[in-house]
């Protein structure tokens, strides 16, 4: 009987013992907003993109820490010398979480829905090159080859936002290959994933991941709300925070708060220069003048901007690329010094004169003009009052106006009535192509004079030409060089007023094991399946 | 209750001295950035500290209460104005005229006014100084803000029209804007200064939760709406309590201005 009582005890306690290994415990965190679709292909905005993320299988993966792409679902993969195909050689023995096999069909059936012009799939205009169609050759269930209708530059890291879908799974869509499947979807309140038993990951101890048995995705807009929770512990992280809860938590709890230093995104300021805005065409030509520019840029004390309106969690910014993009950032560029003296004698250079500390154009006129911004962002509020003391010192007169989002997008996109603008650009996509909807002087997003027929000066048509020729070129090492060039031009020239490269701040509850912020999205959960609990931490919680 | 009202006018006068010359009271100009200081503590040089510009917190609650204790009663004025007119010759004159008047009225009423202001705003020109975007802000408070107290205002003359006192004065020959001006006015004044009133912390409320959309009052000049919007970030309210001292002050002469006013009217 004793025997059978150790026996017993023993089989319980290694039961125990592999179930606290491997899987435990529930992961939660918060969504802004509920998530509009499950549809991989269809993913256009953050919430959406968190599941795609969790859930998604793909072919390669840019690992979020290193930059580099490694082997997921594919082993293998070759880019022609043309850059119009992209073979793969698949992992084997694969299945996606209903049991379903998965194959080269698979990639196939995911390229053909994606291309498909009915779809309206966000991320297929990447892929449209040339006429715009996708040839999909099945040389074996492991082998594929991806034909697309002209080159495309850097398209195997398109291939991480591609999520593959099964072709013959009743469940379609839902149906993972990613660590986790959508198992409940509360419309307004949750969304519950489970761990995908099938998923093919297993750590070097040959344990099956992810570690943890679930996520919860708490719908949750109050930002407030959220950050009590947090330090609550009833969530575990919050992927982006600002630079007030981040110093609040460091004071508070100094092991969640995370600086993970330069994120992609950028804030700056342009002056109008459109040709037909409704501007006095002396306001006009300080616009289009780049000593003008250039002059603005280094009477603002970015320093400053850092330190004060983001409290330290920013840097003066350079150009066009953050220094957290490493590959594409051109490091011999500095950020513009702050400079009264030289600024006053740039414009001196274009006969502007200083006059009882009012500073006035060859014609007379007091050089003063509005900066818009949207209403509600404090950051973007702090920084257009600090320039304003700032160009005060060169004898600008500045107004700040602050509007909300629909009257200033209307003002910068049609009606082209405003002087200066400041904002933000969110960069997600670390290659050049992700912008060349705002360099390329004939895009809708060159803010500063959009949608030209003809480049409206000789630096727009060099940018111009750089930019084809890099989207032109499969040689990443070329392609940096143009890169490189276009960088430099905008540097000089500066049709965007580069303030400051904000850091990328997050919050991760120490419960939460294996965590390594990164800058790129989803910046606290990019290696989910190697994130553990540690349940003693979390049950005192 | 006397020694409260005294107490009240006192510390009305003391605020209205104070916030009329600023400069002689404080050394530091309201928009001056002490950049080295963002955030700063009270202190001798700054007594109630440093906002997130580093700029005095003192100097701009000084000049923000003169901005709002001149503009925001101005506003409600010409709020209170309008409904003593609107309302008052409605309700005086009955019938199909009030009628219609109050159905304009409710249909002003019903009026997504908050973006209407957004309509206007966005159609106003972008290079105004910070004084003429405030007066701009405070004037479309007062234009639209005469709905409400017209309806009281309408009821109130309503009642008055079918009074005796009207009644005699009808029979004694007097005619109509002699009863409108002379008899009605004068005791349809209570309800138009309850209304007034009651529109001052109304309309500087508005105007703090306007600068939020970028309706208020233009950087750099302060206002009580400005310094209110600060109570919004929860992160450094209880850090820093001092913070509360614009509401505390807010508060104090509202209710001062309730204490003076009632005195006067109901004397005891």
């Amino acid at each position: 009987m004793k025997k059978y009582f150790y026996a017993l005890l023993l089989s319980v306690l290694l039961a125990l013992n592999s179930s606290f290994a491997q899987s435990v415990g529930e992961l939660r965190f918060c969504l802004r907003s509920e998530p509009k679709t499950f549809n991989p292909l269809l993913v256009e905005e953050d919430s959406s993109d968190t599941v795609r993320y969790l859930t998604g299988g793909v072919l390669v993966r840019l690992n979020r820490q290193t930059q580099r792409l490694e082997p997921e679902l594919a082993t293998e993969w070759k880019t022609s010398k043309d850059g119009k195909s992209i073979s793969f050689t698949l992992r084997q023995g694969v299945s996606f979480s209903d049991g379903t096999p998965f194959s080269a069909e698979d990639v196939a059936y995911t390229f053909q829905q994606l291309m498909d012009p009915n779809l309206h799939a966000p991320q297929a205009d990447q892929f449209r090159s040339g006429d715009g169609k996708v040839e999909t050759k099945v040389l074996a269930p492991n082998k594929i080859t991806l034909t697309f209708g002209g080159p495309i530059a850097g398209l195997d890291k398109l291939m991480d936002q591609i999520v593959i879908m099964s072709a013959k799974s009743p469940k379609k869509e839902m149906a993972a290959l990613g660590p986790y499947y959508v198992a409940e979807n509360k419309a307004g309140a949750y969304v519950l994933l489970r761990r995908n038993p099938n998923y093919w990951k297993h750590d070097s101890a040959g344990r099956p991941l992810p570690y943890i048995d679930s996520v919860r995705l708490d719908i949750q807009q109050n930002r407030d709300l959220e950050m009590l929770r947090l330090m609550r512990g009833e969530i575990h992280l919050v992927n982006v925070i600002d630079a007030e809860y981040f110093e609040k938590l460091k004071a508070e709890q100094p092991a969640m708060a995370h600086d993970s230093g330069p994120s992609l995104d950028s804030e700056h300021m342009w002056f109008n220069q459109v040709e037909n805005s409704p501007l006095p065409a002396y306001k006009k030509a300080w616009f289009r003048s780049t000593n003008f520019r250039r002059a603005v840029s280094e009477s603002i004390n970015r320093e400053d901007l850092a330190r004060i309106a983001f409290r330290g969690h920013a840097r003066p910014a350079v150009g066009i690329v953050s220094p957290a993009n490493q590959f594409w950032f051109n490091a011999k560029l500095q950020p513009h010094p702050f400079d009264q003296a030289s600024a006053l004698k740039r414009l001196a250079a274009d006969g502007f004169r200083l006059q009882n500390g009012v500073l006035r154009d060859q014609g007379g006129n007091p050089v003063e003009f509005s900066i818009i911004t949207n209403a509600g962002n404090r950051y973007r509020e702090r920084m257009a009052t600090m320039i304003q003391q700032d160009l005060a010192g060169i004898g600008m007169k500045v107004n700040v106006v602050t509007l909300d989002f629909p009257s200033l997008i209307e003002r910068i996109t049609r009606s082209f009535n405003y002087e200066a603008c400041l904002l933000g650009l969110v960069n997600t996509d670390l290659d050049p192509a992700s912008v060349t909807n705002v360099w390329v002087s004939s895009a809708e997003n060159h803010q500063w004079n959009p949608n030209q027929k003809t480049p409206a000066t000789a630096w727009e048509a060099e940018i111009d030409r750089l930019m084809k020729a890099q989207a032109a070129t499969l040689d990443d090492k070329k392609r940096k060089q143009y890169f490189d060039r276009v960088q430099e031009i905008a540097w000089e020239q500066e049709p965007f007023i580069y303030l400051v490269t904000k850091n990328t701040l997050s919050a991760v509850s120490p419960v939460v094991k294996n965590a390594a912020p990164v800058v790129l999205r989803p910046q606290t959960f990019w290696n989910v399946e190697w994130l553990q609990l540690n349940s003693e931490m979390a049950s005192n919680k | 209750m006397k020694w409260a009202r005294r107490l009240a006018i006192g510390f009305l006068l003391l605020v209205a001295i104070t916030c009329c010359v600023p400069s002689l009271f404080w050394k530091f100009d309201y928009a001056r950035q002490f950049r080295d200081l963002p955030d700063a503590q009270p202190s001798q040089q700054h007594w109630l500290g440093t906002d997130d510009l580093g700029r005095d917190r003192f100097a701009r609650l000084l000049y923000g209460t003169r901005v709002s204790l001149l503009l925001a009663p101005a506003a409600a004025l010409l709020a209170s104005s309008l409904a003593a007119l609107i309302g008052g010759t409605a309700g005086f004159l009955g019938g199909w005229v009030e009628g219609a008047v109050m159905a304009c009225t409710d249909l002003f009423l019903s009026l997504p006014w908050l973006f209407l202001l957004i309509t206007v705003r966005a159609l106003l020109p972008l290079n105004v100084s910070p004084l003429t975007s405030v007066i701009i802000t405070f004037a479309l408070l007062g234009c639209l803000g005469w709905a409400a107290a017209a309806r009281v205002v309408c009821a109130d003359a309503r009642l008055l029209r079918h009074s005796d006192f009207i009644l005699l004065a009808r029979a004694s020959g007097s005619g109509g804007w002699r009863l409108l001006l002379r008899h009605l006015l004068p005791n349809i004044l209570p309800v138009l200064g309850a209304q007034f009133w009651v529109s001052i912390p109304l309309f500087i409320l508005t105007e703090a939760n306007l600068g939020i959309l970028g309706l208020g009052v233009a950087e750099p000049m302060p206002s009580w709406g400005s310094l209110l919007r600060e109570l919004e970030s929860y992160s450094s309210l209880s850090s820093n309590p001092w913070q509360f001292v614009p509401l505390v002050l807010f508060i104090l002469v509202v209710s001062s201005f309730h204490l003076v006013i009632t005195n006067r009217e109901i004397p005891t």
